[in-house]
């Protein structure tokens, strides 16, 4: 009787594991199915046209994707200036401050404002950024992204800055270094790998959202010649090709979704990769 | 005459100002920490400001749908802007109804994720596994939609709605022409996008139950599992649901894989083989080639509506997470 309960609990046991076992494998499907057909439909589209060619007119084969690949760079080049001084100043101030009452409140705010729907900070932009200026442009983009940005990376950087050793701090002034050098040189260096984590998943993040540039960035079918003009990138052309009657335009779709998958995938591991020998191996 | 004297006047009460301000400070030295305190404050400050001048922008924005259009904004079925006729429920409904289908779909997954995360696995496994998830939140959701509407789609269409149609017919939400665009196809795709947000939480909070715990339990004689459901999982129970709002406000906001796949008709539907439309989506849809100031007005409004919602889930959400893990910061329960 005793042994059969026993038997009955370890079968329970081996059940469950099995079932957290099978979700694992669950999740996994999906990301093993879109990361083979975004490769085996995007790789044969990949030639020197796509990187280099216009688009052509709706409907007609050929052309490629060269204003969304300079688009795409220029929105992130631009939202990293926006973003990343502020956050990380942001951060210094969290991790410094953070138990006045202003910094709960900061931190508090951070934490909501990752939480917005990408769609709702493109709202937001339009109505600040793009009717005042009048037109789309990279530059609205370039803020909209930047919003996204600038809470993850106050709160990735306010984290590492906590474990930087207080005696580091300490020594930089006690040789008499002002408080502001002794931040600057001693406690954001050594926290440096730790920080460009956060800033590199921040902006792998950024690169592949397509909502928030739906109404600031806008498309362009050329390649824009300013920062103050609609441009394309390559979210929102994988958005409106996909949604095109045209088989070559889905074939552009896939590649230009292998590009992008391949750009952030390429930020996530390196991230891993620095963490791993960086700052969890100290 | 009098110009240059003004300067002067301005340029002598400048220097005053300047002067008292050092005094204040103390030296030059003191100064500069006052000038680099303050640019990080002002960074913080940027972070307060901007989320309130979001929250503020919207509200300005839909004011005038506020104003036509009142409470029987939210409870219209029929959205028609070319009539003039706005009412918002359809793309609340079809925000629901996806949101709670991933939801469906994705808790018990994400759970067997976080259990198997943190307490079965091996160790070489664990980071590994724990990576793969991680790139499951990395893939752009413009990605996911491309998926959705050309791997998909087409999938559920051939061989899963058949199936459901076969056994499950008889009930409404089963029944219909299966086209694959719907919210089935928007459910199943939001439940990927959230799996690994309500995982990798869900694992962060059942590692913060102390380890002592499962110990006593194992050494009373329960199994791995009978440790887990014993020891931590009642802990964990909060912490846990508010990774399933976190996921909640992740399936609410999102945008572009549901636009691209819920077929995006402003209809009530019992079947979920039948389109849909979300809030997030017809904004994607409608606001840059919105008709005249009242058809903005109730777009804004709708983004409002999915702001607070998504806003208050959020804060919901963390008040539950960071109760466990700070219960165990403390060294209790």
């Amino acid at each position: 009787m005793r042994l059969e309960r026993y038997a009955w609990r370890r079968l329970v046991d081996r059940a469950v594991r099995a079932g957290c076992v099978l979700s694992m494998g669950l999740a996994l499907l999906p990301l093993c199915s879109v990361l083979y057909y975004v490769f085996s439909r995007g790789v044969g589209g990949l030639d020197l046209a796509f990187f280099s060619e216009l688009p052509k007119p709706v409907g007609e084969p050929g052309g490629g994707m060269a204003p969304a690949i300079t688009g795409t760079l220029k929105l992130v080049g631009l939202s990293c200036l926006f973003a990343i001084p502020p956050g990380v100043l942001a951060g210094v101030y969290l991790s410094e401050r953070g138990e006045t009452r202003f910094g709960r409140v900061a931190r508090f705010a951070a934490d909501v404002l990752s939480g917005v729907p990408s769609i709702t900070v493109g709202l937001f932009v339009y109505a600040v950024v793009v009717t005042t200026m009048k037109h789309f442009s990279a530059f609205a983009g370039g803020i909209a992204l930047a919003v996204l940005m600038l809470p993850t990376i106050a709160r990735s950087t306010e984290e590492l800055l906590k474990l930087v050793p207080e005696a580091l701090r300490e020594a930089a002034l006690g040789l008499g270094v002002p408080h502001w050098r002794a931040t600057i040189r001693v406690v954001l260096r050594t926290a440096a790998p730790g920080i460009a984590v956060g800033v590199m998943l921040a902006v792998a993040r950024a690169a592949g959202e397509t909502a928030p540039l739906l109404f600031t960035a806008f498309n362009n079918r050329f390649a824009a010649e300013s920062l103050f003009e609609p441009t394309a990138s390559l979210p929102v052309s994988i958005y409106t090709y996909a949604l095109s009657p045209y088989e070559d335009w889905h074939r552009q779709a896939w590649s230009a979704a292998l590009v992008l998958l391949l750009v952030v995938l390429l930020l996530n591991v390196s991230a891993r990769l620095l963490v791993r020998h960086r700052v969890g191996g100290r | 005459m009098a110009s240059s004297g003004r300067t002067v006047g301005g340029a002598a009460s400048l220097l005053r100002a300047r002067s008292k301000l050092l005094a204040r400070l103390g030296s030059e030295r003191n100064w500069a920490d006052f000038l680099f305190r303050r640019v990080t404050w002002l960074c913080a400050l940027l972070v307060v400001t901007t989320l309130g001048s979001i929250a503020l922008t919207m509200a300005i924005a839909s004011l005038p749908a506020f104003r036509e259009l009142g409470a029987g904004f939210v409870f219209g079925t029929v959205w028609d802007p070319a009539r003039r006729i706005f009412g918002a429920l359809p793309f609340v409904y079809g925000t629901v109804v996806s949101s709670l289908l991933a939801l469906l779909l994705s808790v018990p997954v994400s759970l067997g994720i976080a259990i198997y995360l943190s307490e079965l696995a091996p160790d070489w496994l664990r980071n590994v596994l724990g990576f793969l998830v991680e790139l499951l939140a990395a893939v752009p959701s413009v990605v996911y939609g491309l998926w959705g509407i050309f791997v998909l789609s087409p999938w559920l269409r051939d061989s899963i709605q058949p199936l459901l149609s076969d056994w499950f017919g008889f009930l409404p939400a089963f029944s219909g022409p299966a086209h694959g665009f719907g919210m089935l196809a928007g459910g199943v795709v939001l439940a990927i996008m959230i799996t690994p947000t309500i995982a990798s939480v869900g694992r962060e909070v059942l590692r913060a139950v102390p380890l002592s715990l499962r110990e006593a339990a194992l050494a009373l004689g329960a199994t791995r599992w009978e440790s887990v459901r014993i020891a931590v999982l009642p802990l964990a129970r909060s912490g846990l649901i508010g990774a399933t709002l976190l996921g909640l406000g992740r399936a609410l906001g999102e945008t572009m894989a549901i636009t691209l796949v819920i077929g995006n008709r402003a209809e009530i539907s019992a079947s979920l083989f039948a389109p849909g439309y979300t809030m997030a989506s017809v904004l994607a849809n409608e606001f840059s080639e919105a008709t005249g100031e009242l058809h903005l007005a109730a777009l804004a409004e709708i983004g409002l509506l999915l702001f607070v919602v998504t806003v208050l889930l959020n804060l919901l959400a963390r008040v539950l997470v960071f109760r466990v893990a700070a219960g165990s910061a403390r060294g209790r329960p």
